[in-house]
């Protein structure tokens, strides 16, 4: 018998066409939804719609509310879309960081780099069955999941994404803010408890101590910027700060440094991250307090959980990072281009799109760091959870928010004290970046023959 | 500073070594980001086909070459889970010609320990790099080496060999597994048929007891039946037998049974 010819071997590489729609989609989808959100929330607001459709005074109160739900119902259905999509999009990438950081490649079968494996994710979790234990309480277990989609959505009411884009500013935004995310926890409990089960009862349990216990920091942190600001409204606290980092919050006071990491650290333990993850340790609870769901309704607690590495990111970005400040010019200047007509001019709009060009990149970086940690540190116990909490954050939270109080007075006295601090504090954490940086090129060169590479993604 | 450590020490102390965990923990996980991931991305981005980066002596799928099989069944009776079949028969043409009707090797059932290769006289079995066989129906999994339509004639062992001409180690598997489709149908076994199944016992039985007729054949009928049988083994038959290059053995003129041929 004559041995056949081998088929000859060539590795195979990602079609060129894959590449290509992949990374249309990338830059495609975030484009789309950005646009969106640049054109129409300025555009749906009461004043444009009443402009626009020639609205006056003796408008029925009927023809008008219809005209103002629907521009509510686009921008309801244009937040939650950006929502689901960003967490998304944000589960391929924390796969594919968290791949890296363990020597390892990630999702790399759909598409190019694996970017469609989320869509594969949602259309998996839509395929399968919506089953409802025979134990549980059938009704409790099926709306828990709205209520935490509905906690999380509704912080995008106030959410900044730049100069004017927001769906609307509450003068309470910041507060309005953790008010609705104790909807989440309502929705935790729900779950746990209707379940059934022991492990999803235990989650709920440990989820509710959690994040309650968190509030307390995270309110105490947020006190800081906004005695600094002197307003709870989210644009409020943006305007009062600047483009430059020296003119951030958490530059310009000692005190909003600390509690920009006490924020940070309550945030991930209200969004039930690593090392927070306690509700759902895997290890521990098999799921924590989402074991027993399945399909779709599991794909939604994880949009939530995913789509918190956004709203955690943005509030703090907002809070003390500057927001959407654009270095060099002022918030009065964008305001002064828009001019009096009722649609804003062209140079307004350009404005705009930067700043939210800036506001995104600043939370972009600041999810980077949310999916770092979360592949740094292990979960913590229990009792290490709250110790943090009660013995460590909160004190600190207070003491923090106690000298922020004398720290406004001492500005009122002279306000060179500000910009000194900011520049000062901007300049140690600089060299704490650069520490950094050294240590982390000295921790690749400890290894023989390794080296800076970024390739093989 | 004394000391004892006073609660405000450890506090403060847990407080700095979080910290400083964070910073250590960080810079460690970031290093890593920064490197390259060292997993291969099997099984279509590497270089070479898998098999060929395994090492030489790795044990996967056996391969019979059935041009230099004796028949002797050495390894059907080595095999620790009976993973092999082989069924023996007289040539009907040439009643002195036996032929191998069967040689089933159930390769899902296989351990890969590697007892049927070594007791093997010529090689003919071996071990491949081959291992990737996905098969929806498992039976497909049974490999016939001996097709039972055209069974192939013993190969007779010439005095004095100590090579024996082996197509190269792992082709004929290869050949088998690309022109297996992963969601073939598995072979279709008709009932036996009792008066077919009880004849067809008889020479199996006997043949049972051939392997040492096989070897105690006299040289006049192994070049006999070197002629008649298919071309490989003619190579084999030359008196001086072609020496391989690599570390000729320089052992007595009985056939060698190591199973280096192949490898020349």
């Amino acid at each position: 018998m004559t041995p056949p010819m081998p088929i000859p071997y060539a590795p195979k590489h990602t079609p060129r066409a894959i590449i290509a729609l992949t990374l249309a989609a990338a830059v495609g989808i975030p484009s789309l939804l950005l646009g969106a959100i640049l054109f129409l929330t300025p555009l749906l607001k009461p004043a444009t719609i009443d402009a626009v459709l020639g609205f006056g005074p003796d408008t029925g109160s009927w023809t008008r509310g219809l005209a103002y739900a629907l521009a509510l119902l686009v921008l309801a259905f244009l937040m939650v879309n950006f929502a689901a999509i960003f967490s998304g999009v944000i589960s391929w990438y924390e796969r594919r960081v968290a791949g890296r950081i363990q020597s390892r490649i990630g999702p790399n079968r759909a598409g190019f780099a694996g970017f469609f494996v989320w869509v594969a994710d949602a259309v998996k979790m839509i395929l399968k069955e919506d089953l409802v234990p025979a134990d549980a309480d059938s009704i409790l277990f099926r709306a828990a999941p709205y209520f935490v989609l509905v906690g999380f959505a509704l912080t995008f009411v106030v959410l900044p994404f730049g100069h004017s884009l927001a769906v609307t500013d509450l003068d309470v935004g910041i507060f309005y803010v953790t008010s609705v995310t104790a909807l989440v926890v309502v929705g935790i409990l729900i779950s746990g408890w209707s379940s059934n089960s022991k492990w999803a009862l235990f989650g709920g349990m440990r989820s509710a101590a959690q994040v309650i216990s968190y509030e307390i920091p995270a309110g105490l942190a947020i006190f800081v910027p906004v005695a600094m600001a002197g307003t709870l409204s989210m644009q409020g606290i943006i305007r009062a700060q600047g483009g430059l980092p020296w003119e951030w919050f958490v530059f310009r006071n000692p005190a909003a440094f600390v509690a920009f990491f006490i924020l940070f650290t309550s945030q991930l333990a209200e969004a039930n991250r690593t090392p927070f993850d306690l509700p759902e340790a895997e290890s521990e609870l098999v799921a924590g307090y989402l074991s027993e769901y399945s399909g779709f309704r599991f794909a939604l607690f994880f949009l939530c959980e995913w789509g918190n590495i956004w709203v955690l990111s943005a509030i703090a970005t907002t809070l003390f990072l500057g927001g959407w400040q654009i270095p060099g010019v002022s918030a009065e200047h964008i305001d002064a281009v828009r001019g009096a007509s009722v649609l804003p001019a062209a140079a307004w709009w350009g404005w705009n799109a930067l700043s939210m060009v800036v506001f995104v990149a600043k939370v972009v970086v600041l999810c980077n760091v949310v999916v770092w940690l979360r592949w740094t540190l292990p979960r913590i116990r229990v009792d290490q959870m709250m110790s943090l909490c009660w013995k460590y954050l909160v004190p600190m939270g207070f003491a923090c928010f106690v000298f922020t109080l004398f720290w406004e007075l001492g500005v009122q006295v002279s306000p060179h004290l500000e910009t000194v601090t900011g520049v000062l504090l901007f300049l140690f954490a600089c060299t704490l970046a650069l520490l950094f940086g050294r240590r982390v090129r000295l921790n690749i060169q400890a290894v023989q023959g390794d080296k800076f590479d970024l390739s093989n993604w | 500073m004394a000391k004892t450590a006073t609660p405000a020490d450890r506090y403060f102390g847990n407080v700095k070594g979080t910290v400083q965990s964070f910073w250590h923990g960080l810079s460690i996980t970031l290093s890593y980001l920064l490197r390259r991931p060292i997993t291969i991305q099997y099984p279509d981005r590497t270089e070479l086909p898998v098999r060929d980066m395994l090492p030489p002596r790795y044990r996967g799928f056996l391969e019979v070459d059935s041009s230099i099989c004796t028949g002797c069944q050495a390894c059907e009776r080595a095999c620790p889970i009976g993973c092999i079949q082989i069924n023996l028969e007289k040539d009907a043409a040439n009643p002195k010609q036996r032929v191998v009707t069967q040689f089933d090797i159930d390769e899902a059932k296989c351990m890969f320990c590697g007892l049927c290769v070594e007791p093997c006289p010529t090689g003919a079995i071996q071990h491949t790099r081959e291992f990737e066989a996905t098969q929806r129906s498992v039976r497909n999994l049974t490999f016939r080496w001996a097709d039972p339509e055209s069974p192939f004639p013993v190969y007779k062992v010439a005095k004095g060999a100590e090579y024996y001409p082996r197509v190269p180690l792992g082709a004929l598997v290869r050949a088998k597994l690309e022109a297996m489709r992963w969601d073939a149908a598995g072979p279709e076994f008709l009932p036996p048929d009792p008066a077919a199944a009880a004849s067809a016992k008889k020479p199996a039985g006997g043949a049972a007891l051939a392997p040492a007729k096989v070897l105690a054949a006299k040289p006049a009928e192994v070049m006999q039946a070197a002629a008649q049988s298919v071309p490989p083994a003619e190579l084999a038959a030359p008196p001086p037998p072609p020496a391989p290059a690599t570390g000729a053995p320089t052992e007595p003129v009985k056939p060698d049974p190591t199973t280096d041929g192949h490898q020349a």
